[in-house]
């Protein structure tokens, strides 16, 4: 028995959300009384494949093969739970991020394991019972999932679950996985990355405004809000129909769902819509010159009043606030 | 090109979520249930894939009888047939099973499915259905043309977007931006009421899985508002009290 993690790189390098993936993992080995061992996919240099050491990974298994360049989750489904049943592990993690929303349930399937999406907690083990909190409803409840299969395999939900730094060291191994040609028929033809933004889904802070802001030509200081705090943008989602910001900025119910720790949200209503992906932000903070939007009814903390007002004055603030601390 | 939509039937956006028999069932009760969004902008897509006689849409539904208005919906959108597993799902593996009977030997092009679903916002029937099936999935799709034999799809990454050309038959999750939400004519309903829809009895699955219990969130405390004319205490606040910044 052991418990293996997934570790997803973005072009050679771990975001956050691995790291949390990993503290997740170890943590389980650990109410397992076993050990970690972490599956990197793709050419990721040494020194950042022992940073996973420092989180709890005890060996790294590592694929870099040219067949496995680039990500098809068929594939990486395949070498994944290859990795699963060499190291006999009954418990596999992966960051619930899209890419693990694609292999989480190929590697369910291939390993007959149960699955939990989305876990936003540490697994429960009471009386030889195996159960994990997830979201439901799109937020607007918890549900508890028991695996009562053997294996397992969780998707971690980015932001819910502390970095642990264990201090340790991993061994790495290269290993060698079959790559099936069958699994390799999809062609990435392009990939279109903004890498001079903070990515939305993983961000710690953001920053989102609604169609109170009346038009594109006004979102410099939302950007600039968020550049002083090193938050992604967000926005409701008519303001991304009438592409005023990219449809991948838009969060709700048909957009992304995120759990920040902070969400400030500009000239945005609070539908409920809105508010289905965006509620398990651990603090918001609703500016609205409407002191009967609803959205204040679900924030922490609220500034009644004009946005073009508001707005341009906070960020003098925190411009000091910065150069104080 | 022979399409299949997978569609799920889910409680509508606005429903109160409410827990019975000590918060291990959903209550249904007064619920409306809907189409799920995701699910109905696939077969928009599937039905201007196969505008003009150009092929022909299947929907298929895992479920009991409650969700033939959906099933019907879906007709009255524009699908040709219908197809209904008689059972009331377990978990998302057991779904995929289902599907996966139906359709491994009915020789789809492709197979369409929500992102997600919103109930249980899992992801996992499409994926799990393309591993059963042996074919590519892929998810978060924004974009779906054919180009030959090929599906070209545009998938959502973190802050960005990749480009894929797949071959055919495989399984794409929809997500907004694939196609226009379409809504029922009065043909399109009459219509709906006479398509074939076959009811099959669903295989013997092991389930995996099983919700035991359900929790509503705290309720966030009262909100703290500030003056508009002191944004100062906001950044104070968000640093002394909330320890975000
Ligand atoms: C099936 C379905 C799915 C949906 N999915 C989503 C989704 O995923 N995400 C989403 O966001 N929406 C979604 N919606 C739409 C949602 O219902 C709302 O219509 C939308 O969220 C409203 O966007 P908004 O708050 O930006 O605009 P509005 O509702 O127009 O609100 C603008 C707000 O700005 C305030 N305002 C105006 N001027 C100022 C100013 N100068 N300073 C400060 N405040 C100002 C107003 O008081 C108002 O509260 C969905 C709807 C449906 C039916
Ligand atoms: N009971 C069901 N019957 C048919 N299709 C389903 C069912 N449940 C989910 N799906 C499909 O799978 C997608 C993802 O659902 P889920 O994995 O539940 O998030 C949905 O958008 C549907 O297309």
């Amino acid at each position: 028995m052991s418990v293996l993690v997934y570790v997803e790189n973005a072009e050679g390098k771990f975001k956050k959300s691995i790291f949390e993936a990993v503290s997740y993992a170890k943590a389980i080995a650990d109410q397992l009384n076993t050990s970690l061992t972490a599956v990197s996919i793709g050419n990721v240099a040494q020194d950042e494949l022992q940073k996973l050491g420092n989180y709890g990974a005890a060996k790294i298994l590592n694929v870099n093969q040219d067949a496995l360049k680039s990500f098809i989750n068929q594939a990486y489904a395949s070498v994944i739970a290859e990795a699963a049943e060499k190291i006999a592990a009954s418990v596999v993690v992966l960051s619930n991020s899209f890419s693990g929303k694609g292999l989480a349930p190929r590697i369910a399937v291939k390993l007959n394991a149960g699955l939990v999406d989305g876990a936003i907690s540490l697994p429960e083990l009471n009386d030889g019972k195996f159960i994990v909190k997830k979201t439901a409803f799109s937020n607007k409840a918890f549900a508890y999932v028991e695996l009562h299969a053997d294996k397992k395999v969780i998707s971690l939900t980015p932001n819910s679950y502390k970095i642990v730094e264990a201090g340790g060291q991993a061994a790495i191994e290269d290993f060698a996985a079959t790559v099936k040609p069958t699994d390799l028929t999809a062609l990435i033809k392009d990939i279109v990355r903004a890498t001079d933004k903070v990515s939305l889904p993983d961000a710690e802070l953001v920053v989102s405004a609604g169609r109170g802001l009346k038009g594109p030509e006004n979102w410099g200081m939302v950007e600039e809000l968020a550049n002083l705090l090193g938050a992604a943008t967000a926005c409701s989602k008519p303001v991304s129909d009438a592409d005023w910001r990219p449809h991948s900025e838009h969060v709700g119910q048909t957009g992304i769902a995120i759990s920040p720790n902070l969400y400030i949200a500009i000239g945005i209503s609070g539908a409920i819509q809105h508010l289905a992906g965006v509620s398990s932000s651990k603090v918001i903070v609703v500016i609205n010159k409407d002191p009967e939007a609803p959205f204040f009814k679900v924030a922490d903390y609220g500034i009644v009043g004009d946005a073009f007002e508001i707005v341009p004055k906070l960020i003098e603030e925190l411009k000091s606030f910065k150069a104080n601390n | 090109m022979k399409i299949l939509v997978c569609i799920s039937n889910v409680p509508d956006t606005t429903t109160k979520i409410t827990f019975s028999d000590n918060d291990t069932q959903f209550n249904q009760n007064g619920v409306q249930f809907i189409l799920n969004p995701y699910d109905e902008i696939a077969l928009a897509r599937a039905i201007e894939l196969t505008d003009n006689g150009a092929g022909t849409v299947t929907v298929i539904h895992v479920g009991d009888a409650s969700a033939e208005p959906t099933i019907r919906k879906a007709l009255a959108i524009g699908a040709h047939d219908a197809v209904r597993v008689n059972a009331v799902p377990t978990d998302a593996f057991f779904v995929a099973t289902q599907i996966a009977a139906y359709a491994k030997d009915q020789n789809f092009d492709l197979i369409l499915a929500g992102r997600e679903s919103i109930d249980y916002n899992g992801a996992k029937v499409p994926a799990m259905l393309a591993e059963i099936l042996d074919i590519p999935s892929v998810s978060i799709i924004k974009k779906l043309n054919i180009e030959g034999n090929m599906g070209v799809v545009e998938r959502e990454i973190e802050g960005g977007k990749e480009v894929l050309a797949i071959p055919f038959p495989f399984v794409a999750g929809t997500a907004e931006g694939v196609a226009e939400w379409k809504i029922p004519n009065m043909r399109g309903i009459m219509s709906a009421r006479t398509k074939p829809l076959q009811v099959l009895e669903p295989i013997e699955v092991q389930t995996s899985s099983k919700i035991v219990k359900f929790e509503t969130p705290a309720p966030r405390g009262q909100v703290t508002l500030i003056d508009a004319a002191e944004p100062q205490k906001l950044v104070d606040l968000l640093h002394a009290e909330a320890k975000v910044i």
